[in-house]
This record gives structure tokens, sequence and C-alpha cells, in this order.
């Protein structure tokens, strides 16, 4: 019980410190201060605060699609680890509710951009469905390479599959399916190299140029439900690449936040020193992803 | 019980069958335009107690399966006409819950005041269909299967050239037809092979296990025959253009209903046989995962809002015979739990798909209707105007993608617990099977762009044309039944643990074969509760933070469309649905036509430049088409010696005269005289 209301704490109080963890990185390494840690949480309280300004194009989907999404992400929040090896909410077969969850998010923001009747909405909302298309795959060899190590259906028990005993046959795997990962955690999350988060005037972003329109208490809901997205995301990575184990559950608890915030500042690395790439060449480093994660489920199964 | 409930359903059959005749018998008088309306409500009401007495009686004997079943004997052929198992009960439910709604809608989509010269026939087929559909369901024996199957195959043939004055539809009409009888072809083939093998036209298990040709034979015909009704891969092309020709209402019947015909006819042949062998499993999960992708590809390259629909059901076909691949697979290697999971998910599939499918070309006939156009580009911004309408054809589309707090998310999670079956154990072929999945999670993505270009190009943003801008909701009658439509789409979802019972009474009844034993219920191998509390979880965790957004006391000021600062965006400024589907088109370019780049724009004064994004049909207008003109070039070789001259063929007989005189001459003799010299 107290385990799923830490839980619950860390997986809504957490997701805004990443962000800033972020862009802190990011200012250092361009030579500036950069923002306060905490700005993301001034900036989304501020925007909670604010009117509400509607396009007069729209319909109710435009505000369903902030809403939706962040009740999906955080319902997929409760299906994943975080620091304690077992997620709130597991049963054989969740990590494809946990997919189909982000499905129905994105289904949403995708939807309320195209409400606005706006060329740049509708042109973020066409990329992110096409990507997708590439890195929904890519997640689900995921899933199959780690059912097949851990012969369990359940997210938690999947992703302690490195904190089995080691075998040699499941290293080369592990590697692959990480790397894959990780690349789809970019993509989803809207990182460079595959969107830039910091700028929303040019014809060449995604997330960004889908909520353009979102205004007040809306760009608050969407600002805090993507970056709920990326803690749920990492957690993904997390328990895969550090398989420790503490004997004492705060110091598990600690050692997560501690490790999300590290895969932040790793996030805010490739960002300073890799440049967005053209729009043509996503689905390259998607089919990249795809094939990553392919391979080391063909590895598994030889 | 004297009326069980084969007899119910046998009474449905007939008041169905019977529901056109008003409508027929009015047709000509003098009063048909006054009393016209009227007879269109009598006959659709005939209609709907049919349904609903059909429905009644299938549920109850899917229920209580030991229900008694009735011999009628036909001397000629044998007995046991018909009977009733939870197998065709469950395919009966959709036929006539369906049925029933579609037909109340088509009081508002075609009225007869409007079309006075179809509508009696629209009414007196549509009925047939039913009737046609529920005979072949219960039928137990070949001839009664043909005699509905044939019902149901014409019947539509009529429904889909309703608007024959439209040269597009009396195409669609001929190359359904021509398909739809080489189908048939195909299943005299099987049913004779039947007969041959087994000793009787019954629908029966054989007594004596079968040759392994004979089994082949029955699988590849029953494939053949079969798979072009379900609109398979490559036998589908006759479907979009049938599919989008046919009135709305019959639309949402043909690709709910009676595609799934295909699938029962499927499931039936393969299931009386007692075993089969691996490879049948492996070819149904191959070719469903083609359909399943290429559907899903050719959808999106689609503009007309109703093709695109058609195309969506050859891949959600396609996802049902992965289902049914799966479970052959586990029948095969006697696993029980894949066969549980595969077959359910096949059979929920069947009905998901019927359900939110039609919803879909009920909410398209009906923003078809306000705006007069099938073209996506010229729609638009109806959500405004049509608010009912918008928001059903939304549950449609998110079911369709298979998001969670609905009904798609149920049947595609069993099919993918099937696949993810037997691979931590490695189970032989569990890793091939395995590889089904991200295909399945790639149709998924891929559908869910379709329906978000679908829904936002027809229902979102502004207004594309006049028409659109004019346009007026539908009458309440034809928004009843499209909510009845999207609450059970969202019941299923909500409470998808009311299943189990339903399935395991079919799946016992398909599974009880020698190669299996008792099969575990479905309860206890999907985690059907939990699903139920997620989606029941997404929708309360939706309203509560709208409420709490609404309850904050706001007032939203409505302005222009910021648009990074445009001054006066316009409706041209919005993406297209070609626009939005340029790049998943040009992903997949290599299966698709690609569709023309536009003329390189040069100089000052460029000319107007046009880009063409319909992909064709991969099948009719690539092989089919150029196969069927070659052979008529050759054909056409053979008419110099045809040309109607009585003379000539005078000329003719007296050739084959001359040439047959030719055998009297006595060739041995004159050999032998030969020889001799």
């Amino acid at each position: 019980m107290i385990q799923t209301l830490i839980h619950l704490l860390v997986l809504l109080v957490l997701p805004p410190l990443l962000l800033g963890f972020i862009n802190k990185t990011k200012a250092l390494f361009a030579g500036r201060r950069g923002p306060p840690l905490l700005q993301v949480y001034f900036d989304i309280s501020k925007l909670l605060r604010k009117g509400l300004v509607l396009s007069e194009t729209t319909t109710w989907v435009f505000r369903a699609g902030p809403i939706v999404t962040l009740a999906s992400v955080a319902l997929a929040g409760l299906l994943v680890p975080l620091g304690s090896p077992l997620a709130p909410v597991a049963f054989a077969g969740d990590m494809i509710l946990f997919a189909y969850l982000l499905g129905l998010a994105r289904f949403f923001t995708t939807a309320a951009a195209l409400d606005t009747g706006s060329a740049f909405e509708g042109m973020g909302s066409a990329r992110e469905v096409t990507f997708a298309c590439l890195s929904e795959p890519a997640l689900f060899f995921v899933f199959l390479a780690l059912a097949k190590q851990t012969g369990s259906l359940s997210l938690g028990a999947m992703l302690g599959a490195s904190s089995l005993p080691f075998s040699a046959a499941f290293a080369a795997p592990l590697v692959l399916v990480c790397l894959g990962l990780f690349v789809i955690i970019l993509a989803e999350t809207c990182r460079i190299p595959v969107d830039d988060p910091t700028t929303h005037l040019e014809l060449t972003m995604i997330h960004e140029a889908m909520i353009l329109d979102h205004g007040g208490p809306l760009l608050g809901i969407i600002e805090y439900g993507s970056a709920m997205k990326l803690l749920v995301l990492e957690s993904l990575l997390l328990r895969l690449v550090l398989p420790l184990r503490f004997e004492s559950a705060w110091l598990e608890w600690g050692f997560f936040v501690a490790q999300a915030l590290l895969l932040s500042v790793a996030i805010g690395v490739v960002e300073s020193i890799m440049a967005r790439l053209r729009m043509r060449r996503v689905p390259y480093l998607l089919t990249g992803a795809l094939l990553l994660c392919g391979s080391g489920f063909v590895l598994l199964v030889r | 019980m004297t009326l069980g409930a084969p007899s119910l359903v046998l009474a449905a059959i007939a008041l169905a069958a019977a529901s056109g005749l008003p409508s027929l018998a009015l047709r000509r008088r003098r009063s048909a335009p006054r009393r016209g309306p009227w007879v269109q409500r009598l006959s659709t009401s005939l209609l709907v107690l049919a349904c609903a007495a059909g429905c009644v009686g299938a549920l109850a004997s899917i229920l209580e399966p030991a229900s008694p079943s009735i011999v009628l004997p036909w001397k000629a052929v044998g007995d046991s006409l018909v009977g009733l198992d939870p197998l065709s009960a469950f395919f009966l439910l959709p036929v006539f819950f369906v049925g029933a709604l579609s037909s109340i809608y088509a009081l508002g989509y075609w009225p007869q005041a409007k079309h006075p010269r179809t509508s009696a026939r629209l009414q007196v087929f549509f009925g047939l269909l039913v009737a046609g559909m529920a005979l072949l369901l219960v039928a137990r024996q070949a001839l009664a299967f043909l005699i509905g199957w044939e019902a149901m195959a014409l019947s539509a043939f009529f429904l889909i050239s309703a608007e024959d004055a439209r040269e597009e539809n009396r195409r669609a009409g001929l190359v359904y037809m021509v398909a739809t009888h080489v189908g048939t072809l195909a299943l005299f083939g099987l049913f004779a092979l039947w007969r041959a093998s087994t000793g009787s036209f019954a629908l029966r298990a054989p007594a004596l296990p079968l040759g392994l040709g004979a089994m082949n034979g029955i699988f590849l015909l029953a494939l053949l025959g079969f798979g072009l009704k379900a609109g398979m891969m490559p036998l589908h092309f006759w479907l979009p253009g049938a599919h989008a020709a046919a009135p709305s209402h019959v639309s949402a019947m043909l690709s709910g209903v009676v595609l799934k015909m295909g699938i029962y006819g499927l499931l039936r042949m393969l299931f009386l046989l007692p075993s089969s062998p691996a490879a049948w499993g492996w070819i149904i999960l191959a070719l469903g995962a083609a359909s399943g992708l290429l559907g899903v590809v050719f959808a999106l390259a689609q503009h007309d809002i109703k093709r695109l629909l058609a195309y969506h059901s050859v891949e959600n076909i396609g996802i049902i015979l992965m289902g049914l691949g799966l479970a052959l697979l586990g029948r095969s290697s006697g696993r029980k739990e894949l066969f549980v999971l595969g077959l359910a998910g096949c059979l929920l599939h069947v009905w998901n798909h019927s359900l939110f499918k039609s919803l879909l070309f009920l909410g398209a006939g009906s923003a078809v209707r306000a705006t007069g156009t099938r073209a996506m580009d010229r729609m638009g911004g109806l959500a405004k105007a049509m608010p009912w309408t918008s928001a059903f054809f939304l549950v449609g589309a998110a079911a369709i993608c298979g998001l969670p707090p609905l009904n798609g998310f149920v049947s595609e999670l069993l099919i993918y617990l099937g696949m993810f079956n037997g691979l931590a154990t490695g189970a032989a072929g569990a890793a091939m099977a395995a590889v089904a999945a991200p295909i399945l999670a790639m149709i998924g993505a891929l559908a869910l762009a379709c329906f978000v270009k679908a829904s936002g190009a027809a229902f979102l943003g502004v207004p594309r044309s006049p028409e659109a801008a004019r346009a007026k909701e539908s009458p309440a009658v034809m928004l009843v039944p499209m909510a009845a439509l999207a609450v059970t789409c969202a019941l299923i979802g909500i409470a998808p643990w009311l299943l189990p019972p339903l399935l395991d009474s079919v799946i016992a009844g398909l599974g009880s074969g020698p190669s299996l034993g008792s099969v575990p219920s479905l309860g206890s191998l999907a985690p059907l509760a939990y699903v139920g509390a997620a989606s029941t979880a997404i929708f309360a965790l939706a309203a509560l933070l709208a409420l709490t957004l609404a309850r904050s006391g706001r007032r939203a000021r409505t302005v222009m469309t910021w648009d990074c600062g445009y001054a006066a965006p316009t409706a041209r400024m919005q993406y297209t649905a070609s626009s939005f589907a340029r790049g998943i088109v040009g992903m997949f370019a290599w299966v698709l036509r690609a569709p023309k780049e536009p003329k390189r724009l040069e100089g000052a004064f460029p000319e107007p430049a046009s880009l063409h994004g319909e992909a064709d049909d991969a099948v009719l207008d690539r092989v089919l088409l150029p196969a069927f003109r070659g052979l008529g070039r050759l054909s056409r070789w053979s008419h110099r010696f045809q040309q109607g001259l009585a003379q000539q063929y005078v000329l003719y007989i007296l050739i084959a005269l001359a040439l047959l005189s030719l055998t009297l001459i006595p060739y041995d003799r004159i050999l032998a005289l030969l020889a001799v010299n």
C-alpha cells in the first residue's frame, strides 16, 4: 500500500524535474546559466492559472485532446514499475495495454491538432502518426525479447530481465534492445534528433507544431502530460540498464530517482551534441531502432 | 418447450424474407406517393420484429447449447437440413442486430418519398439478404447452405447496384457479380469433394478420417470460395468498389456482416475436420498478416471515405484470420491455451468489427447525405454542424484502431496474448508466430494514422466546400441506430468480463475434438477483469479532469485560429487527406502505385499543377483488368471468323464436312498397298 502511494507521488511530482535537468544540461553545454531546475513547475502552475483562449473552429475534440492524453499517460504510469520492482497494477498482458494507452494518447493529441484547421498543426500530426508506425512495432520487439527471456507477460517482471542470473546468451540481445529502446524514447518524447522541443515556429517540428493553438490550462496539461510520458518511458529503460537492488525500499526509491535524473542528463547531452535530423531521415533512424530490437529478439530465439 | 430457439430463428428467417412484400405490392399503385412512407415503415417494422425474434433465439441457444435441433426431411439430398449450435448462433446475432439497426437507419437515409424508384427494391432485397444469411448460418447440409449463400450473394448484387444510373456503380456491381460467382464455383467444387470423400452432403463431422489429399483439397477450395467472400488480401479486389457504391446502410451490412459469412464458412468447414496439418495454420496466419498490413496501407491512400472504410474491412478480416491461424496452430500442436486465445480473438473480432464498421459506415453515410459527396477533401468541419454524427464516428474510429476503452482493444488483446503464448516455454514455432505481434502493432499504428486522417479531414477543422458549410445534422431515426452501436462498442470495452460465458460455449463446441479434449475457459486465460477496470478508469479519469477544468469557472475566449499569426487563414490551408497520408504512402510506395508527382513549378508564371494521391487497387487495376484486357485482345483475333454472314457459315460447314470426309479415306489400305509396292 505504502509502495503504491510512493509510486503515485513520484509519478505525479517528479516529471517536471526531469525536464528541468534536461534544460539545465543543455544550458551548461551552451555556456549559459539556464533556467532554474524547478522552472517547469513554475511554468505549469502559471499556465494552469491562466484564462482559456479557444479557436472558433474548434469543438469538444480540441479540449478533450489534452485531457484524454494526460489520463491515458497517467494510467500507463501505473503499469510500469518505478522504484519498487512491482508496479501498482500488474497482470499478464499489461504491456499491451501500456502500448495501446500511449496509442490512445496519440489519437487524441493528433485529432485535437487537426481540429484547429491550421496548416502547421496538420503537418505536426501527420508526422507524429507517420513515425509512430515504425516505433510501435519496435516497442513490440522489445516486449517479445523480454517476454522470451523472462517467461512473463507482465511489465514489472519483464523489465527485471537483467536482474536474473547472468546468461551470456542474453548479453548481446540486451545491448541491442536497450539501444533500440533509447531511440524509441527519444522519438516518442519528441527529442533531438527526431524533433526539437525548444522551438515551434519552424516547419520542421512535430509535437510543438501540434499544440500551437492550445493555451492556458490546456497547454499546462499538455506540458505536464508530456513530462509524465518522459518519466514513464524512461522507467522502461532504467531497470534494464542498471539492475541494482537494495535492501531498503527507501534506498531503492532514492536510487530510482537518481537514475531517472541521470538519464535525463544523458538525454540533455544527446540533445546538445547532436543536430536534429532532416525530416526525411527520421524514418531511417526509426527503422534502425526497429532492426536493432528485431535482431535482439532473433538472437534470443535462433 | 415447444417453441424452441431454432423455431424462433426459422420464423425470423421467414418473416425477414417476407418483410419487403408490402413495398413490392404497392409499387405500381397510384396511391404509392401518399402511402409509400407508411408502407416503408411497415416493411421496416416487420424486419425489425424478425430481427428481434432472431436475436432472442440466437442468444438463447448460445447460453443453452442443448436446445433441440430441427430435422427437416428432404429425401432427395438426405436429412438434417437446419440446426442451431453456438457457432451458428454467434454469427446470427450480428446479422439480426446490425440488420435491424441498418434498416431503421434507412428510413431516414433512403426515404420512400425521395427515392420512389429504388426504395421498394432496397426493401425487398434487404430482407432477403438478412434471410439468406440466416439460412446459410443454420444450414446443416450443403444444398441448403448454397441456397442461403446465393440468396445472400444475389440480393447483395441488387443492393449494390441500386443507383445503377451511374457508370461506376454498374461496374462495381459487375465486378462483384463475377467475383462472387467465382467463389460459388469454388464452393460447388468444395461440396462435391465433401460428398465424394464423406459420402453425404450433410455438414457433419465425417465418421472416417479423410485422406490427406482430400483434406488439402477441401482446405484450398474453402480458402478460395470463402476467402473471396471475406475479402482476404489477394481476393479482395471486388470489395472496395462494391462497398463504396452501395447505399450506406447497405455498405454497413455488407462490410459489417456479409464478409463474416466467409469467416463463418471457413470456421465451419475447418472445424468439421477433426484435425488439421500445421501448415494450414501457418498459411492462414500469413494471409491474415498480409491482408491486415496491405489493407490498411491501401486504405491510407484513399480519398473516398467509403472506399477507405472498405479497405479497412480487408485489414480487419486480416486480423480475424490471424486469430484463426493461431487457433489452428494451437489445435494441430495440441496447445489448448493458444487454441482458446486465438479462437476467442477471432470470434470476438468478428463481433467487434461488425459493430464498429457498421457504425462507421452509418456515420459516413450521414456525412455523405449532408454534403452530397464521398470525397473527404470536400467535407471538413462537420463536427460543428453535425455534433452527434461526428461524435459517433469518432467512437467508431477509436474502436477500430483497437484503442483501450472500447471493444476493439479486447479482441486485439486476445490475439496478442495468443501470439505471446508459449514464447517462454519454447514451444515449437512459438517464436515464429510471435513475429506476427509487431506486425499487428504496425497495423494498429497505421490504422490510427488512417482514422485520424479520416475523422480529421471529414469532421474536424474548417468546411472545405460550400456544401460542407451548409451541412445539417441527420434526423433522429438515423442517429439512434448509431448511438446503439456506439454504446455496444463501449459496453464491450468496459465490461469484457461478460463475454467468457458466450465465447466459451462456442469454443467448447468447436474444440471438443479428439486432439484437444476439454479446453480451458477463456476467463482463466485472459485478464478481462483488469481490462474492464482499466477502461472504466480511463473514462473516470478523463471525466474527472474535464470536470475540474470546467468547474474552475473560466470563461473561454474564442478567437480565430492563431496558426503562427496568419491574418486570414482559409480552409484551403488545412492539411488535406492526401497530404496527411503522404509520408506513409511514400514509405509504402513499393506496394502502392506511387502517386503522380506534381509538375515542377518553373518560371515566374508557372502553369497550374496538381497532385493525384489516390492509389489504384493492386489486384483489380494492375493484374486482373490488364489480364482480361489481354484476353479480350486475343479473342478479338477470333472475330474475323465470326462476322454474322450466313454464306460464311455455310462455307465453314462445307470445310468441316470436307475435313470429316477425310476420315473416310482408307489410310491403312493405302499404306498396305504402298508397302507391297
